[in-house]
C-alpha cells in the first residue's frame, strides 16, 4: 500500500544560506521530479520550491527508503553535502503530511502568515507535474483538496485581511530610515510577484520615481509601463545606485547582482544619503557585506520576517480558526483514502463469496441430475439471496464512516478472515 | 527663592518620570505630562534666575552655582524650542533628566564666594554668556540626538527589533534635528565669541589674550566648523556626524568646567566656589 510522505525544509528549520543552496528553479524542479520518479522507492511525486521552502510530496510503499532516496537526490542534484541540510529536514507521514500540505497551501506555514503568493506558486508546480504525468490519483486528489481548502481558509478566516506581508515590513523599515517615503526613488531589479507587491505598496505610500531593471529588457519595459516608471538595462544598475534610495531585488540570478564595490563607489556622489536594499530573492541578489557600509541598510527575506512578527497577534487568533478548517479537511481526505482501500476489499470479498457459491452450486446441480428451468432458476435465486445476505453486514462494517478511526486495521482483519490478501499486490 | 528652586528641581524630576513612563508604556498621555511639567519647571527656573539677579544686582553667571543654573536653564529652554519646532518627543528622555541633574548639582555646590566683579554689571558680558550658553544648550541637544541616532542605527543595522526600534523615530529625523541643532548652536557660538572679542578689546585693549578658556572655545568653534564643512562639502552624515556631535559636546563640557578646574585664566570667576 502506497503511503503519502512529505519531505522538506523551510524558513523555520533552515536559514537562508542553506535554503539558497537547495532552491530549485522551475526547470530544475521538473527535471528533479523526473529523476525522483526513476527511483523505484518513489510512486507519485511533486516538488515545490519557493524562496522559503523546498518540499517533496510523494507516495511510497517503503517510507524509509523513499526518505533516503530524496535526501540522496538533494545531495546529487544540488551538490550539497548531506550533513549541511540533514538537520533542517522534516518528514511527515500520512495524515501529518496531508495536514502540513494544507497548512502550506493555506499560507499558515508561510514566513508571512496569510501571504497570498504561495498558493499560486504551488499551482504552478503542480501544473508542471501534471504535464509530466508525475502525479497519480492520490496526489491529484490531495492537491485539489489543498487548493480548495486554501481558498476556504482565505474566504472564511481573516488570515489574509491585513495585507501584512514582506512589503508591509519593507515599508515600515523604510519609514524608520527615511522618515517618510514621499519622493524616495525606487529601483526594482528583476521581477516577481512579491517584488511587484512591494513596489505597489511603496507607490501607495507615495514614493517617487520608479526605475525597473530586468535581465530581459522587454519585460522590464513592460513592468515599467505598468507602474509608470522607467526601464533600465541591467548593466546600468551600478550607475543608477547614485540616484535611487530604495532598491528591491528579486532576480533568479545565482550570484550577487550588487556587490560592495558598486555601492562604495556611489556613496560619495550620493553625499552619503542613506540607501535601503530589500532583497527578496533566494539565492540572494545583494551581497550581505553591503550592510556594513555606513548609511546603507540591507534586509534580506529572513530579516524582514523579524519586522513582520510584531504584527502577528491577531493573525494567530485567525490561524486557530484556519487550523480547525484544515483538520476537518484532513479527516475528509483520510476517509477518501480509506474508501480507496475499502472498495477493493468489498469487491474482493464479494468475488470470493460469489466464487464459493458458484462452485458449490455447480457441484450441487451436477449431483441432482436433470432439472427443470424453473428449478434451476430457484437455485440461482437462492444463491444470490444467500450471498447478498451474507455480505450485507460485512459490507456495512467496511463502509462504516468511522471519523477518526483508523480503517486500515478493520480492512486488514476482513482480508485475513476471508484470505483476500493474496489476491492483492 | 530657595523654595522656588526646590519646586523647580521637583518639577524637573517629575517631568523625567513622565518621560520614563512614556518610554516604557508608549502612551501619549505620559509624554504630554512630561512635556507640560518641563514647561512649568522652565518657568519656575526663569523665576529663580530673575530673583537672584534682582537680589544681587548682577547678571547671573559669576560663580559655579549660577553658571550651572544658567546652563540648565539654557538647555531646557533650547529643548522646549526644538521639541516644539521638530516634534521630536522622545528627546525629552535625554533633556529632562539632564536638566534635573544639572540643577541638583547646582544646589549642592557652595555659593558663599561673592566675586565683586564689575564685569557682571555689563549687559555685554551677560549677552556674551547667555548666547554662549544657549549655543552650548543646542549642541548638547545635538549630542542627545546623536546618542538616539546611534541606538536606532544599531537596531536597524543589526536587525534586532529591540526595545528602541519601535520607540525611536526615523534616522532621518534624528539626523536632521542633530544637524539643525549644530547649525544653530554653531551660529550662537560664533555670535557669542564675536561679542566676547569686542568686549575684550574694549576692556583689555586686545581681542585675544590666549586665555585657556578662549583657546578651548576656539577649539570647539573650529571642531564644529570642520564638522559643518564636511557635511556640506562631502555629505558627512548619519553615524559619523552623530559620533562627532557627541565628541564635540565632550569638548564643550571640558571647556565649560575642566578648563576652570585645571587651568587658570580670566574666566575663573565663572566657576568659582
Amino acid at each position: 500500500m502506497q503511503n503519502i510522505l512529505l519531505i522538506g525544509l523551510n524558513h523555520k528549520t533552515a536559514p537562508v544560506e542553506i535554503r539558497e543552496c537547495l532552491a530549485f528553479s522551475e526547470e530544475e524542479a521538473l527535471g528533479g521530479a523526473e529523476v525522483l520518479l526513476e527511483n523505484d522507492a518513489v510512486g507519485e511525486v511533486v516538488l515545490f520550491s519557493t524562496c522559503n521552502r523546498v518540499e517533496v510530496l510523494l507516495t511510497a510503499s517503503d517510507p524509509d527508503r523513499a526518505v533516503n532516496a530524496v535526501k540522496e537526490f538533494l545531495v546529487d542534484f544540488k551538490q550539497v553535502p548531506r550533513d549541511r541540510f540533514e538537520g533542517a529536514i522534516y518528514v511527515y507521514h500520512g495524515d501529518d503530511a496531508v495536514r502540513h500540505l494544507f497548512c502550506v497551501a493555506a499560507s499558515l506555514d508561510s514566513m508571512v502568515v496569510g501571504e497570498p503568493q504561495i498558493l499560486g506558486q504551488m499551482k504552478t508546480s503542480y501544473a508542471a507535474a501534471v504535464a509530466r504525468k508525475s502525479t497519480g490519483a492520490k496526489l491529484n486528489r490531495l492537491l485539489h483538496r489543498a487548493f480548495f481548502i486554501a481558498k476556504r481558509v482565505r474566504s472564511e478566516t481573516g488570515i489574509g485581511d491585513h495585507a501584512v506581508s514582506i512589503s508591509y515590513a519593507a515599508v515600515e523599515l523604510g519609514r524608520k530610515i527615511f522618515g517618510n517615503l514621499e519622493g524616495k526613488k525606487v529601483l526594482l531589479v528583476g521581477a516577481g510577484e512579491m517584488a511587484e507587491l512591494a513596489v505597489e505598496h511603496l507607490i501607495r505610500n507615495r514614493s517617487g520615481d520608479l526605475l525597473v531593471a530586468n535581465r530581459t529588457f522587454e519585460r522590464g519595459v513592460e513592468l515599467a509601463k505598468r507602474f509608470r516608471g522607467e526601464a533600465l538595462r541591467f548593466e546600468e544598475i551600478p550607475e543608477a545606485l547614485a540616484h535611487v534610495d530604495i532598491i528591491i531585488s528579486s532576480t533568479g540570478s545565482p550570484d550577487f547582482v550588487i556587490v560592495p564595490s558598486h555601492v562604495k563607489s556611489v556613496m560619495r556622489s550620493r553625499r552619503n544619503r542613506p540607501l535601503f536594499f530589500i532583497d527578496i530573492a533566494v539565492p540572494r541578489d545583494i551581497d550581505p557585506k553591503i550592510n556594513r557600509i555606513s548609511n546603507v541598510y540591507v534586509y534580506d527575506i529572513d530579516d524582514l520576517k523579524g519586522v513582520v512578527d510584531g504584527n502577528m497577534e491577531d493573525r494567530k487568533r485567525e490561524a486557530v480558526k484556519a487550523m480547525r478548517l484544515i483538520d476537518e479537511a484532513v479527516i475528509q481526505f483520510r476517509s477518501w483514502l480509506d474508501s480507496l482501500e475499502v472498495v477493493p476489499t468489498i469487491v474482493a470479498l464479494r468475488n470470493r463469496i460469489d466464487a464459493i457459491a458458484d462452485r458449490e452450486l455447480r457441484r450441487t446441480i451436477q449431483q441432482l441430475g436433470e432439472l427443470t428451468d424453473s428449478q434451476q432458476a430457484a437455485l440461482l435465486r437462492m444463491k444470490t439471496a444467500l450471498t447478498n445476505k451474507l455480505l450485507h453486514y460485512p459490507t456495512l462494517f467496511l463502509k462504516r464512516s468511522g471519523c477518526n478511526a483508523d480503517r486500515t486495521g478493520d480492512i486488514d482483519t476482513v482480508q485475513k478472515l476471508f484470505h483476500l490478501d493474496e489476491d492483492r499486490d | 527663592m530657595d523654595i522656588i528652586q526646590l519646586i523647580t528641581i521637583f518639577l524637573y524630576i517629575l517631568s523625567t518620570s513622565g518621560y520614563v513612563a512614556y518610554l516604557f508604556f508608549q502612551q501619549g498621555v505620559w509624554q504630554k505630562t512630561g512635556y507640560g511639567l518641563l514647561f512649568v519647571a522652565f518657568l519656575c527656573h526663569t523665576a529663580v534666575i530673575l530673583f537672584s539677579s534682582f537680589e544681587t544686582g548682577l547678571f547671573p553667571g559669576w560663580n559655579l552655582y549660577q553658571s550651572l543654573v544658567l546652563a540648565g536653564w539654557a538647555f531646557s529652554g533650547m529643548f522646549l524650542f526644538v521639541r516644539h519646532k521638530f516634534n521630536l518627543k522622545v528627546l525629552g528622555i535625554y533633556a529632562a533628566p539632564l536638566t534635573a541633574a544639572i540643577m541638583i548639582i547646582a544646589v549642592n555646590v557652595p555659593t558663599d564666594t561673592v566675586s565683586d566683579n564689575q564685569f557682571f554689571k555689563s549687559i555685554w558680558v551677560f549677552f556674551h554668556v547667555l548666547v554662549m550658553f544657549l549655543g552650548n544648550g543646542a549642541l548638547a541637544l545635538a549630542c542627545g540626538a546623536g546618542f538616539l541616532y546611534l541606538l536606532q542605527e544599531r537596531a536597524i543595522k543589526t536587525k534586532t527589533r529591540g526595545f528602541f526600534f519601535t520607540r525611536l523615530p526615523s534616522l532621518e529625523l534624528l539626523d536632521s534635528v542633530g544637524y539643525r541643532c549644530i547649525v544653530s548652536g554653531f551660529t550662537m557660538l560664533t555670535i557669542g565669541l564675536v561679542v566676547g572679542f569686542l568686549y575684550a578689546k574694549v576692556v583689555w585693549g586686545r581681542f585675544w589674550s590666549w586665555d585657556p578658556k578662549e583657546v578651548w572655545a576656539g577649539i570647539v568653534w573650529l571642531f564644529y566648523a570642520a564638522l559643518l564643512h564636511e557635511r556640506l562639502a562631502v555629505g558627512w552624515r548619519g553615524r559619523k556626524s552623530a559620533i562627532m556631535a557627541i565628541i564635540g559636546f565632550a569638548v564643550i563640557l571640558f571647556t565649560f568646567l575642566g578648563v576652570n578646574f585645571f587651568l587658570e585664566g580670566h574666566h575663573g570667576g565663572f566657576t568659582r566656589w
